[in-house]
């Protein structure tokens, strides 16, 4: 069971955070910007704090608690407002949601601190299909798709749940199901450097069964993943065929209106 | 017979060879896909499955919390019943133990049921050593003993050799063996073997699933009947087991006992579930006129003493965590050179043998919590693993207790770089600067990633970072307050109608 699974859920609200993570930061803008757009499509005003920068997660799966805390507490101090923090990637909202309390449990006051802004995180396809209860119209032709979630958040967000259920309103978009839809892609962070024989055994079985379930398009709300993913496609030589996009991308694609259209 | 010797510190060497070996693979897959499946067949109702496991959870907890006052009462019971107990703190007190019992009686010949603590503490070879038979009685662990290894797998010792492996392993070993592909044929040619083994045995020794300080019982589950001979059959019979698996009442058993084979294998019971409450009594005419049992601490107590560690302890060995751990499924058990393998080994084998020399094992591990999600007591693998991490690279705080091995993994250059990073990261303005500087030169760079770019393109990095295109958003906005803003980004229509 998800831990979100119990969540109680807000009615819509006027403003949110956007959190981009530093990962989509750097890889792909493009999908942060359809993210903030559909957001927006929704009557909800951005806030966009420039300070912000990474959630902490590579310090604290790496072992370095006292580093990750550090950061925690800086993201914490650049939301002080009331509002919903959404995040653009599944495994950063579950270390912001799941991992930022306990690592204040033995501090009292920070704990509390933690707590109160970690019930505020919502990963990006779980606040925009629970929180906004967003309704897509479908405006592309016939494809299909399959989608890829990240073990923490599938696990700790049950983004899964969120992700399938926006694609799912599509009305042209086929969902695909690949073979071992629940294993680990082999990213892990640091684990795919420490041990990269093994990191490579899962990221190439994972790319041959995403592959193998025939949709014309991958997509993720995580870009550890992805970036994984698609980097072994590419090394495959199947990056002009088949690679990986981040959901807000896709759902922004399949749902604006025509370029020049409005 | 000198078994082929795998080290918790080579696990990557050993994880690399495990990868490269596609018949051990396939072996793997097939086998983990098979029980993943029974797991999920054995629990249909995720409701049910909750409860189950949050009951087990809380009988482990409650049993730990109150461990060495249970141990006493065992130990008591279990005196009053006959069985004499006794306390080992280390492999090698445990060996000597052990082999004392079986010299004092006489022993030439030992039959041995599947035990985990028994590999854990190396008896087989001790025993060879002192020129004492030890024959292992579980088909899985026989085939393993004949092929000189050690089990790959806790609840399936040769779960990584297919039929035809097992049809070679016989023709070398056992005279006048049909060679045959036949399943049924090949266990029952190790029925035949074994069943003179135990005719002829001084000795039997098994291990203990539960043991129940209310009654002094020692609870065995198991499947081919062979520890019920076991320990039955010889005269002597020792029992032994880690101090964890302790149980209060006698009805803490059913509800751990169901959700264990149901776990493990995906029955509902098992074939043999024996409860042994003592030697032969007279008049009975069957049964050991002698039980022994060996309670060893190994490491244990140093789990046992923090909090968040001790939950470890809570395992009831179903090895489902393996059976779902992608790690293990590419690897196999050996790799790990560990007792226990895949992700309980990650966090049990560090009180075992010290940090030192696991600290590549609980590195081994994305992470990806499916070992958790399965555990049927709810251990938090990932958590405990992160944890193990932490320690095996820092020093201790002041005051606080340390754990062996602990910062054996430290290591300045890291914990400099990490620092680095985090100083990175509360900066932002040096952050941003520093990102768009990578952006801006990686076309002119080449940066090395070594293990990233042996199977993977290079990322392909933006242009510009969201960083970038948000603060240019933003002042064109502010200059055209009211009109939308017409920025080149594939996104930037709004689907407004
Ligand atoms: S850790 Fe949990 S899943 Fe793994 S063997 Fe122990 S009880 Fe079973």
């Amino acid at each position: 069971m998800t831990q979100t699974g119990l969540r109680i859920y807000p009615s819509k609200p006027n403003k949110v955070y956007f959190y981009a993570t530093c990962l989509l930061d750097v890889l792909d803008p493009d999908g942060g910007m359809a993210a903030v757009e559909l957001i927006e499509r929704e009557g909800i005003e951005i806030i966009w704090v420039e300070k912000q920068s990474c959630c902490g997660q590579p310090a604290y799966t790496s072992g370095y608690q006292d580093q990750a805390k550090t950061v925690a507490l800086s993201q914490i101090a650049l939301f002080p407002e009331d509002h919903p923090i959404v995040v653009m990637s599944g495994s950063c909202a579950g270390m912001m949601f799941k991992h930022y309390p306990s690592l204040f449990a033995d501090d009292p006051r920070l704990h509390a601190r933690a707590q109160a802004f970690s019930e505020r995180v919502y990963e990006f396809s779980e606040f925009l299909l629970r929180v906004c209860r967003a309704t897509l119209q479908d405006k592309g032709e016939p494809t299909s798709v399959v989608l890829h979630t990240s073990c923490s958040g599938r696990r700790e967000m049950g983004i899964h749940v969120s992700s399938q259920a926006l694609l799912a309103q599509l009305n042209n978009v086929e969902i695909k199901n690949a073979a071992y839809e629940t294993e680990c892609c082999g990213f892990g962070g640091s684990f795919a450097l420490r041990h990269a024989d093994i990191s490579q055994a899962m990221v190439e079985d994972k790319a041959t069964h995403l592959s193998q379930s025939s949709a014309k398009q991958l997509v993720s709300a995580d870009w550890g993943c992805l970036a994984n993913i698609n980097g072994h496609l590419a090394y495959r030589g199947e990056a002009a065929s088949f690679q990986g996009k981040h959901l807000a991308s896709f759902l922004w694609q399949r749902t604006a209106d025509e370029r020049g259209e409005q | 017979m000198s078994v082929q010797h795998y080290q918790a510190k080579q696990f990557k060497s050993q994880a690399r060879e495990a990868l490269a070996d596609q018949q051990l693979r396939d072996n793997f897959r097939g086998a983990m896909d098979y029980l993943q499946q029974k797991r999920k067949d054995a629990f249909n109702d995720p409701d049910e499955l909750a409860q189950l496991r949050l009951h087990a959870e809380n009988i482990r907890q409650r049993c730990l919390a109150k461990l060495p006052e249970l141990l006493e009462q065992l130990e008591r019971h279990c005196e009053a019943n006959g069985i004499k107990v006794h306390w080992a703190e280390d492999a090698a007190q445990a060996q000597q133990l052990i082999a004392g019992l079986i010299q004092q009686a006489g022993g030439q010949k030992v039959v041995k049921g599947k035990s985990m603590v028994t590999e854990e503490i190396a008896l087989n070879q001790h025993l060879e050593s002192l020129g004492i038979e030890c024959v292992e009685s579980d088909m899985g662990e026989y085939i393993v003993q004949l092929a000189e290894e050690t089990p790959s797998h806790i609840i399936m010792p040769a779960i990584h050799k297919n039929k035809q492996q097992v049809a070679d392993i016989f023709q070398q070993h056992i005279k006048d063996f049909n060679y045959t592909l036949s399943v049924d044929k090949l266990i029952q040619t190790g029925r035949e073997v074994l069943r003179s083994k135990f005719q002829q045995a001084d000795v039997g020794i098994s291990g203990v699933n539960f043991a129940v300080a209310e009654t002094g019982t020692l609870c065995l589950v198991e499947n081919e009947g062979n520890g019920r001979m076991t320990t039955t059959v010889p005269p002597l019979h020792i029992a032994v087991t880690g101090i964890e698996k302790v149980v209060e009442f006698l009805s803490d058993v059913p509800p751990l006992f169901s959700i264990l084979t149901r776990s493990a294998t995906g029955q509902h019971i098992t074939t043999y579930f024996n409860m042994i409450s003592g030697p032969r009594r007279a008049p009975e005419r069957d049964g050991p006129q002698q039980v022994h049992l060996v309670l060893l601490d190994n490491g244990r107590s140093q789990a046992y003493a923090d909090e968040a560690l001790r939950k470890t302890l809570q395992c009831i060995r179903c090895g489902a965590c393996m059976n779902h751990c992608p790690v293990y499924t590419r690897v196999g058990g050996h790799a790990y050179g560990t007792t226990y393998p895949g992700p309980i080994g990650k966090i049990i084998s560090p009180h075992l043998q010290g940090l030192a020399n696991t600290s590549d094992l609980v590195t081994a591990s994305s992470l990806c919590g499916a070992c958790e999600e399965v555990c049927p007591v709810n251990i938090p693998i990932p958590s405990l693993l992160q944890r193990l991490r932490r320690d095996a690279k820092l020093p201790t705080e002041a005051g606080q207790p340390s754990l062996k091995g602990q910062a054996s993994a430290a290591s300045v250059v890291e914990h400099t770089a990490w620092r680095a990073w985090a100083w990175l990261s509360t900066h932002s303005a040096i952050y941003n600067v520093c990102t768009s500087l990578v952006l801006s030169l990686a076309k002119f760079i080449p940066i090395p990633m070594g293990a990233w770019t042996r199977c993977r393109g290079k990322p392909a990095l933006a242009e510009q970072s969201f960083h970038q295109a948000m603060k240019q958003r933003q002042q064109q906005a502010n200059k055209q307050p009211i009109s939308q803003s017409a920025d080149q980004s594939s996104a930037s229509n709004k689907g407004s109608n």
